[in-house]
């Protein structure tokens, strides 16, 4: 019995802009189950990207139903979604959106800081996370001192040092060269073993695509194609 | 978060732009130093003024002819000698120890062809204690003196300065005081300024050799200006000045509210120069705490720059997990921080320069030391803080209620 991280159902999102209203997203359903590596891919301007906001409760939807973890999302608050994304939501960026003042430990650790949690326990917590991603050896050196593979490897551990129900990983080899994108979509898939945490990409490559159990396709703000790929 | 992570975030924070952090912080020195150095000069002002009156003598009282209100020209008296031996009554007027009547008027004093315009001053020879006369040399005018019309003289050294250029060895020397000669029996200690002009420009002489030769009389014979007044002690002053208003009511018959002669006394006069220098501290203060507002939009224009310069951060810290309240007091935190360090320099700046006006003052021959009062420091303080606050407050805001996704979407 595979229980449900993501069930979206109809998903309507409306932007003003200015006098003009557009329709990014209309009636996406789609389901996601506990552990499952899945792939949204469409061309630009399909949604894709307002799709992500609202899984990652970083948006809310106009119309439709979200339940992430069995949460109601869809009508909570600011603070009850920010308390979400804190506990639930893993985000891995395109550009990483590491703070360049701060040590790889330190940023790490910034989730935790947001639950709560006291100084030694976030320490120990953040340092497990950085030796999941094989960073165990460059825990103090700041951003600009680690190269774009090690530094979305620090992205990647703060992602899931608060043991998310969901990791959101947007085009995440998106600035780095191929091989290093490889090794980074690797460490991603392995964590997925690992840890059973569900991994959603969003991303343009086919090759990243492949590597997928399943590829939720995006066109018009409409899921198209959800077909499933043999687990 | 906890306190102590907060400003340590804040301070990394404000150190990784020094330059702009540093400018900022001197907007707030600059006002707070104002605003202290100001008060600090204030305030020592007035104990100054206030401690050169003190030395006077606090239980002095002064009578002058003439009332507050317009009174009839009729009914109107001058003070006169017979007033004064009138006060002496010991049981009409227990509270006074001594009456010192005086004649008041202009004049030129010469010697060797050297001339000084100053105050004549004709008194009896009580007027010695009354206003506790200090001598540099020779004696005070003696009864003898008083009541031979002796032509004798005691100066203030600013015309002993002027007409000798020196102050001692004057005694026995001849100097002409209205073409009149007049022989130097003693000069007076300097005293500075006080209430009524200053002390050290005037010349004093027997009451009777004044009226009888130097200042012409507008009321007639035995008329005084005014009449110096010593109460028992300071305690004393208000009892003492209530008598000498009953005594001389009755005898120059005036009805209620028509008094035709005023009393001051010391603290009256020390109450109405405390409130011009309150409202010179006021004035000074005020303007210091316009430097200091101009400060504190100096900080909310740079907490501005920073949310915007921030966005991206903002946005990065909502996606994960802060709440509107995180963000607002992670920014209220820097600015507030930002004023608390401007509050301390300004205040060390405030009170080095209140001490190099203190220095300044001491060296042209100013007796004026500023007072860094408490109460400034922490008026300082608090105001600094609540305009880090205030001004803190504003762009915070802007940056808790920021959109995640547009600010994590921002270049």
């Amino acid at each position: 019995m595979m229980e449900l991280v993501v069930n979206a159902r109809g998903l309507t999102k409306v932007y003003k802009m200015g006098e003009v209203e557009v329709e990014a997203l209309r009636g996406a359903t789609l389901t996601i189950r506990r552990g499952e590596v899945v792939a949204i891919m469409g061309p630009s301007g399909s949604g894709k990207s307002t799709l992500m906001n609202i899984l990652g409760c970083l948006d809310r939807p106009t119309a439709g139903e979200y339940f992430l973890d069995g949460a109601a999302v869809a009508t909570m608050n600011d603070d009850e979604l920010a308390s979400i994304r804190n506990h639930k939501v893993g985000f891995v960026f395109q550009s990483f959106n590491l703070l360049s003042r701060h040590s790889a430990l330190a940023n790490v650790e910034l989730p935790l800081r947001y639950s709560g949690m006291t100084n030694g326990h976030r320490r120990e917590r953040a340092l497990e996370a950085l030796t999941a991603v094989g960073l165990e050896s460059r825990v103090n050196h700041r951003p600009t001192e680690l190269s774009g593979g090690q530094q979305q490897r620090v992205a990647i551990a703060r992602a899931i040092v608060n043991d998310p129900a969901i990791i959101m990983a947007d085009e995440p080899t998106g600035n780095l060269d191929s091989k290093v994108g490889k090794e980074i979509i690797a460490t991603l898939l392995r964590l997925n073993k690992e840890r059973g945490t569900t991994l959603i990409i969003i991303t343009h490559d086919a090759a990243v695509g492949e590597q997928t159990q399943r590829i939720i396709r995006i066109a018009d703000g409409m899921v198209v194609d959800p077909s499933e790929v043999a687990a | 978060m906890n306190m102590s992570q907060l400003l340590l975030e804040a301070l990394e924070s404000l150190n990784s732009n020094k330059m702009r952090s540093g400018l900022t912080v001197l907007g707030i020195v600059i006002g707070v130093a104002a605003v202290i150095s100001m008060l600090a000069v204030g305030n020592g002002a007035e104990a100054s003024i206030t401690g050169s009156i003190n030395q006077v003598g606090t239980n002095l009282l002064f009578v002058f002819s003439g009332g507050s209100q317009d009174v009839r020209p009729r009914t109107s008296r001058p003070l006169t000698l017979a007033d004064a031996a009138a006060l002496m009554d010991p049981f009409a007027a227990p509270h006074l120890q001594g009456v010192a009547p005086a004649l008041q008027g202009r004049g030129e004093v010469v010697f060797a062809g050297e001339t000084k315009t100053t105050d004549i001053l004709g008194v009896t020879p009580v007027y010695e204690s009354v206003r506790n006369i200090k001598l540099l040399e020779g004696t005070f005018i003696s009864e003898d003196q008083y009541y031979g019309h002796a032509s004798v003289v005691i100066l203030g050294v600013d015309v002993a300065d002027k007409l000798f250029s020196h102050r001692d060895g004057l005694i026995g020397e001849t100097v002409r005081i209205e073409g009149q000669p007049f022989r130097v029996v003693g000069v007076l200690a300097p005293q500075g300024g006080s209430a009524f002009g200053s002390a050290d420009n005037q010349v004093i002489v027997p009451l009777t050799t004044a009226e009888a030769r130097l200042v012409s009389r507008r009321g007639g014979e035995g008329t005084v200006d005014i009449l110096f007044i010593q109460a028992v002690d300071f305690q004393a002053v208000p009892a003492a000045a209530e008598e000498v208003a009953q005594i001389l009511r009755t005898r120059h018959r005036t009805p209620v509210g028509e008094d035709d002669f005023t009393v001051f006394t010391q603290e009256s006069i020390l109450n109405t120069i405390q409130s011009v220098t309150g409202v010179l501290t006021i004035f000074l203060g005020g303007i210091a705490a316009i430097s200091l507002l101009v400060g504190g939009i100096g900080i909310m224009n740079i907490m501005l720059v920073s949310v915007t310069e921030r966005t991206r951060e903002i946005g990065l810290r909502k996606a994960l997990g802060a709440r509107k309240r995180d963000i607002l007091i992670q920014f209220v935190t820097e600015s507030s921080l930002l004023s608390l360090i401007g509050g301390i320099v300004g205040i060390i700046l405030g009170w080095l320069i209140s001490f190099a006006v203190g220095r300044i003052a001491a060296a042209t021959g100013n007796t004026f030391t500023p007072i860094v009062g408490f109460d400034a420091i922490l008026l300082a303080t608090v105001f600094s803080a609540a305009v880090g606050l205030f001004f803190g407050i504003y762009p915070a805001n802007r940056a808790a209620n920021l959109e995640p996704v547009e600010a994590l979407r921002y270049e």
